[in-house]
Order: structure tokens, then sequence, then C-alpha cells
């Protein structure tokens, strides 16, 4: 009789990552949960973070593995954000709803904006990203409904009108804007699992594989069938949509809004980039540790006004150039510490076992 | 007195070696042939010479001094001089101006444009025209007349013959007698091991990056050349 | 007759914004690096020539002051490149952004703790202020044509220089094949600190004009760098008298805007650029690719 041949099966699973899986779920509800017992500042500033995550991965995902870098994405912060204030203010749409609006809005704006950046290379696309961002808030200025070159606020009324609010209100006890605060809070919480879990599914997927080998080498990619153009649009539009999404959210809870705090270079791009890259850029992991390192700077050392900025840019160019892998990048290489793996390993039962590895104990 | 000597010269690119404890000896006047199958380690070790790749102290000695902590540009000036595989001339430059840029770091010599048309006349109408216009045999000799506007006491050719015809081949190694003559010592990597050998003083054969044998071309049989070229 | 002397005006600008972008084009041209900061490094020659005008006597008027500034700004080119840029050069196309983006943000910011937020403008001596009428209804501010007629003498030289020189065909061979130029005895490195220094120079002289026509804070850094980049791309990669010609497409658009509506003078530039890089993606002049 023939020896059985041997069974095989593809995983990106590791041992430490299944523990992180659960350990992410446990900390998710505990993250939910929160606005029960923490302070209002607590949770603002959590926002905050959740909410600079958010954009941070998105970023992470065009540049660190599509090879796009953009220096342009407030234009979808702004989008995002331009779209909350005109449904809630000339449409009466509910804000959360205007906020999902805000996502689709910019990811449909992305698409003309990616037809014209989409014919620059390199670093010529990254200033063109830039131009067209300077695009939205030129012209948005000139929208006289949404207060034109100095911007306008939401009002008591629209901010009332956000979904839960009266339940929140009443369960935690708490008045309007630290209602609104809590459901913002949880709408950020959702919106990083999404983008968290979505993308780490989307690099474990086919698509994973060939943005993998587009970061490696584009020329030997397409040669293998991979739809380059078809790939980087994709993911260019996906990011629009977050980063819509999340500048929405941004706006709706500072509940004021104009064309230069929207599309601020420094707070969309320049934040953001700075997380990624001293996280480190091309994992998962990296722009979560990333965006704790910079709550804390930020949190400590803004008070410095333009020498925090300079320690920043300083930082940016040290790790650059000293380890271009970022924090997590250090860490990951002297740990082998993965708990986003997406790198794939091949299990073999040998002939005669019964059981491929993984399944052992 | 050897004007070049390797010794136990090691190297690799990255996590890859290629050449393993290779000792090469070339005196002034000599033309040197080196042989090997693809990937031998041939190139590898006149971009070593050349200080394109690092190299252990001591490893490479030219003039019976220490190389081994120059640049490339560096050799240059010192009179080593390589004529890289696939001849890398220069797109945006002319061929004249691919020769005077050969000049740059130039030592005090007799090649000046005026004595490289005389060996490669051929070049003469041609001057004007872009670089990569030219036939791969003419870019060759463009490559070389470049590599000798430098002065070099110590020329490197790295597979000279690739990819040309037999009879343009001919015109090329012509030249080489001539160079020699001129003043220059010679190591000239090669695949086609007939040509090697009719030019050359002595020859090295590697292997997997080693030497396998060397020694005078009239010394050699084929039997001991086909066995040091692809191993027992 | 309006519009003839708002067109007038927008080519005489777009010799501004040539020089703007000649520095930009020529770091790009050598050493394919393109510098997020060059904008704010333009303003900070911009202030290196208000502190020398300053130190000066009274009455030397701005052009001395620019001259020495042109060894200073040699100098911030030449360390900039050897200190930082050139440890960026043989990976990906990250390192440079990232490490000029952080020099914008440390430039801009430095000049803010030093020089406060506040709007300045070279002194005028006399000459500056004068203008030519050269038709009824029309005339021009010695400024724009002194600008104008530098950029075209820097790009003639610049020219001169790659094209006739012997640094020119090393610095063509060097952006051809880096490797390859090290055989010629070219050390790529420090040539591309030279050609560092020498864009600076350009921004210096940029710097003057900037300061001459209009005021300047520390803050203006980037929109420069967006009109430097417009003006390039709309001119075609590899030919500076396209930048120049960019530059003029690029002023004349953004002063008929003006024309229109003063709020929409940058969004008409913006526009002009987003039109001609989708009907003409590789520019008006392009060098084709070797």
């Amino acid at each position: 009789m023939a020896a059985a041949s041997p069974r095989f099966q593809m995983t990106t699973r590791t041992r430490v990552s299944s523990r992180a899986a659960v350990g992410a779920a446990i900390l998710t509800a505990g993250l939910a949960a929160l606005p029960a017992v923490a302070s209002r500042g607590l949770i603002q500033d959590l926002f905050f973070i959740f909410t600079m995550l958010c954009l941070a991965q998105y970023w992470n995902l065009l540049a660190g593995y599509a090879g796009l870098v953009s220096v342009g994405q407030q234009a979808f912060v702004g989008l995002g954000a331009y779209t909350l204030f005109a449904a809630t203010i000339l449409a009466g749409i509910e804000p959360l709803t205007a906020a999902l609006l805000g996502g689709v809005v910019a990811a449909a704006m992305a698409v003309p904006t990616a037809f014209v950046v989409f014919r620059l290379r390199g670093a010529y696309f990254a200033i063109g990203t830039w131009v067209a961002a300077e695009v939205y808030r030129l012209v948005l200025a000139q929208v006289k409904e949404l207060g034109g070159g100095t911007g306008t606020s939401l009002t008591m009324s629209v901010v009332s009108s956000t979904a839960g609010l009266d339940w929140v209100s009443t369960a935690f006890d708490v008045r309007t804007p630290a209602a609104r605060d809590i459901v913002v809070y949880w709408a950020a919480l959702a919106l990083l699992v999404i983008t968290l879990a979505g993308i780490y599914w989307l690099l474990r997927s086919r698509f994973g594989l060939a943005l993998s080998a587009l970061r490696d080498s584009e020329l030997t990619a397409r040669s293998i069938g991979v739809d380059a153009f078809r790939l980087k649009v994709f993911v260019y539009i996906l990011t629009a949509a977050g980063g819509g999404a999340a500048g929405a959210l941004i706006f709706l809870q500072s509940a004021r809004i104009s064309p230069d705090s929207a599309f601020a270079v420094l707070d969309w791009t320049a934040y953001i980039i700075f997380i990624v890259v001293i996280g480190g850029i091309g994992t998962i992991e990296g722009p979560i540790v990333g965006a704790i390192v910079f709550y804390f700077l930020q949190t400590y050392l803004a008070a410095f006004g333009t020498w925090y900025l300079m320690l920043l840019g300083a930082m940016g160019i040290a790790i650059m150039l000293v380890a271009p892998k970022g924090i997590w990048g250090l860490i990951a290489d002297r740990f082998d510490l993965h708990l986003f793996p997406t790198r794939r390993r091949l299990l073999v039962a040998a002939p005669g076992e019964v059981q491929l590895p993984s399944k052992r104990k | 007195m050897a004007l070049l000597q390797t010794v136990k010269l090691s190297t690799g690119y990255g996590d890859f070696q290629a050449l393993f404890d290779v000792d090469i000896d070339v005196a002034e006047g000599q033309i040197v042939a080196v042989i090997g199958a693809n990937g031998a380690g041939k190139s590898t070790l006149l971009k070593a010479v050349a200080r394109l790749l690092p190299v252990g102290v001591d490893a490479v000695r030219f003039d019976d001094a220490d190389i081994s902590g120059l640049a490339a540009s560096q050799a240059v000036r010192l009179g080593i001089t390589l004529v890289p595989e696939g001849r890398r001339l220069f797109p945006s430059l002319s061929v004249e101006e691919n020769l005077q840029i050969g000049g740059y770091s130039a030592r005090r010599g007799s090649w000046r444009l005026a004595e490289v048309y005389d060996l490669f006349p051929r070049l003469v109408e041609r001057r004007h025209h872009m670089g990569t216009a030219l036939s791969g045999g003419e870019q060759q000799m463009v490559a070389i007349g470049r590599a000798l506007m430098s002065n070099p006491r110590l020329l490197l050719c790295d597979e000279l013959s690739l990819g040309l015809a037999p009879i343009v081949i001919q015109d090329i190694y012509a030249a080489l007698p001539r160079i020699r003559d001129a003043g220059s010592s010679l190591v000239i990597v090669e695949q086609d091991i007939a040509q090697a050998m009719r030019v050359a003083d002595r020859v090295y054969c590697l292997q997997e990056g080693r030497i396998t044998l060397t020694g005078r071309p009239a010394e050699l049989s084929r039997e001991a050349i086909h066995t040091a070229y692809f191993g027992a | 007759m309006q519009w003839v002397d708002t067109i007038i005006q927008g080519i005489l600008l777009g010799g501004l914004y040539a020089l703007y972008a000649t520095g930009l084009s020529l770091m790009f041209g050598i050493m394919k690096l393109v510098n997020l900061a060059h904008g704010d490094l333009i303003v900070l020659a911009a202030f290196v020539i208000v502190v020398l005008a300053s130190l000066l006597p009274p009455g030397s008027g701005v052009v001395l002051a620019l001259v020495l500034s042109l060894p200073m700004m040699f100098a911030v080119g030449y360390g900039l490149q050897v200190g930082f840029l050139n440890r960026t050069l043989d990976r990906d196309i990250l390192p440079p952004l990232i490490v000029t983006f952080g020099f914008s943000i440390i430039i801009q910011n430095g000049l803010l703790e030093i020089f406060s937020a506040d709007s300045r403008r070279l002194p005028l001596t006399g000459w500056e202020s004068a203008s030519l009428s050269i038709a009824s209804g029309i005339s021009i501010g010695t400024v724009p044509l002194v600008c104008f007629a530098s950029a075209v003498a820097v790009i003639a030289g610049l020219n001169f220089l790659i094209y006739r020189t012997e640094i020119g065909r090393a610095f063509r061979a060097t952006s051809d094949d880096p490797e390859t130029a090290q055989l010629m005895g070219i050390d790529h490195r420090r040539l591309f600190a030279v050609a560092a220094g020498i864009a600076m120079m350009v921004c210096a002289i940029a710097a003057l004009y900037l300061g001459l026509r209009a005021n300047f804070d520390p803050t203006i850094g980037p929109a420069r760098l967006l009109y430097a980049f417009e003006a390039v791309i709309v001119g075609g990669l590899g030919s500076l008298w396209g930048t120049l010609i960019g530059g003029m497409i690029i002023g004349v658009a953004q002063t008929v805007g003006a024309q229109i509506n003063p709020e929409w003078q940058i969004l008409t530039g913006h526009l002009a650029f987003l039109i001609v890089l989708v009907v003409r993606p590789r520019g008006l002049f392009p060098k084709s690719e070797g």
C-alpha cells in the first residue's frame, strides 16, 4: 500500500498572534465599556488616539504597502469633515449618518483626484497630492454657506440630533456635550476596529499578497499578472474613504470647522507621517506604537510650541536615517514578534504524521 | 615585483559570499586573463580590485601598498581603471563627452582624445552621436577609450566580447597589445577561453569563487582547463 | 489694455516662479531628489539676506547682502547634502521625502522662533520702486523686470555650466549612473553636495526677489514649493527653459485669476497646473528620456 502523501496547509497564525487576538477582543470590550467609569478628559484623549491611529493606518496602507507616498491625505479629512457639516447644517441629516456619508463622498472625490495625480510618480506624486488638497481647501473656502474662509460651527440642535445621544445622556447622567463625546468615542472605536480588522483581513487575502509583491518590485509584480494600477487606485480610494470618515468624526467632536483646520497639513499629514514613521512603517503594529508615543509627546510637550515641532521633525529625520523600521521594527526584529502576522508559512505534515504541526499542542 | 597583488581576497554581496581566498598576481606590463563559468566570480574579482566592493585589510595591494581602504574614485587616481561589464556608457553624453569624462581624474600620461581616436578610428565620425546610438562593438571601443583617458597603470576589462560579433571582437582584441605597449598592464575577464589564451601572458581560472588553475597559456592543457573551469 | 497689463505682470511673475523652480529642478535632475524643504530654504535665504542687509551700512543696498548670502547658502546646501541627504540616496523614495519634510518643519519653526511670525520685506533703496512705462496705461516695475532678467540669466548660466563645462559633464554622467561615475574618479557624494550648494545659491537669488516684491514670513515656504513644483511639471522635466515657460504659465494663470476675483489667484494657478497635467502629463517641453 502506498504511503499517504504529506498534507499541507497555509497559515499566518503564530502562537503569539493567537493570544494577541484574544487579548485584542478583551481590550476592545473594555474600551467600549470605559465611558461608564472614565472621566470626560480620558474619553476625549482616547478619541484623539483612535482617530489619529485610523488615519495613520490608512497612510501606512497607502505608503507602506502600496508604495504611494502622499502628503495630501488632508484632502480627504477635509472633504469628509465638510461633507458632515454640509449634510447636517444644510440637509438636516443625522450626524453619525452624515459621518458615514463623509467617507463616501471622500471616496467618490478620490476618483477624479486619482485620475489627475496618478500621472505623477514618486516624490512628484507626493507634491501633486498636496496641490490637490490645496485646491479642495481653496474651493471650499469660497462656499459661503459653510462659512467661507473663516468657517462655521455646528449648532447645539445639530449636535443634539446625533443618534443615541438621548440614551447616553440618561444612561450615564451627563449633559449633551459630554454625551456627544461618548457617542463620538464609540463611533471612533468602531471605526478603528473596522479599520484594523479590515486592513488585517485585506493583507491576509490575495490583495495582500499582490500588495506585498507590488511593494517589493512593481515591475516583477506586473509581469506575474498583478494589475498594479487597479490595485493602487483601489487602495487610494479605500484610504480616502477611511480618512473621510475619520475626518468627519473628528470635526463632529470639535463642532467647529474652517478650511485651514480641515485641510491642515500639520495635523492631518505631518503628525500622521510622524506616527507611522516613528512607530514603524509597513506593519500594522507600527502605527499603534507610534500613535501611543505621539499621544504622550503631544500631551506633555506640545506646550513648547515651535521647539516641540522641531523636535518631532528631528525625530522623524533621525529615525529615517538610523532606524528606518521604527520602534516596532526594532522590537519585532529583536524578539521576532508579530501580533498581526501576515507572513504566510507552509505547515507540512510528514508522511505518517497524523496532525499538521499547528494542530499539535 | 607585482603591480597588483590580491592576498586571500574574499568578498561578496550582502549575505552572499562570491570570492574565497583569491590570490592573483599581475606584473608590470603583463596581460592577465581570468576565465571561468557564469557566476564563478570573475566580475566580482575585478570590482573588488577596482574598489567597488568591500575587502579585508591588506587583501588588495597595488604597487606594494595596501589599497583595501580606498574608494573606487580614489583607485582611479592611483591608476586602476575598470571597463565595466556591459559597457555602461553614459546615455546623456555624446561619444566624445563619454571619452572626456574618462579623463576627469586623469593621471599624467600619453592617452588623450587624439590617441584614443588613433586607436579606434571608427569613433571619429561618431564622436558627436549619443553614446547609446552606437553598435555594440563601437560602444565597447568607447568604453575602453573612456577608461584609457584616465591613463591607467592597470586596466581591468570585464567581458569585452559579450554580445559582440566575432569580427568585432578581433578588432577590439587587436587593440589590447597596443594598450599594453603604451604602458598599461591589463586584467581581462573573458568567457571566450580561446580568445583569452591567445592574448594573455598568464591565465587564472575561477570556479565558484576559488582559483582552480593558473599558469601561462602554453603550459595549460585542455583537460586541465576543462577540469578547472567546470569542476571535477 | 487691462488684460495686456495683467498678462505682462503674469509673465514677469513667471520669472520669479522660474527662479523658485530652478533649484528644485537642478536637484531632481542631478540626484533624482525632490526636496520638500525647498520653499522653506528660499524663505531661510530671504531671512539671511534681511539679517545681512541690516548688518551692512545703511544704503548699501540689498544686492550686496545677496552676494554675501551666496556662500552661506552654498554651505547650507552642501552641508544638508553631505550630512543628511546623501544617506537617503540609495534607498527608495520614502527616506528623502521624510527627511526633507522633517527639515521643512524644523526650518519653519526655527525661523518662527528666531524671527517671530511677523512678516517683513527687504529694505528698498530707491531703484526698486521705479517703474518703466512702455505704453499708455502699462507700466512695469523694475523689480519684476530685473527678476525676470535674472531668471533668464541664471537659466542660461546653468545650461552653460551643465552642457559646456567639465563639471557639468560630471553632473550629467553622475545623474545617469552614479556607480560608473565613480569609475571615472568622480566622488559622487561630493559632487551631489556641490550641486545642492548651487541649487541653494539659486534659492538665494530667488529669495532676493521674493523679499523685494512682497512681504514674507516663516510660514510661506510650502506655497513656494508648490509653485516651483508646478512650474517644473508644466514646463517638462529635464528642461530649464521649459521651467521658465512653466513659470510664466502659472504666473499668467494666477494674475488672470486675480483679475477676475482677487480670492481666486492661487486657485487658478493650481487649476492651470492640473489642466496641463491631464492634457500633457509629461509637460510642455519634456526632455525625452535617454
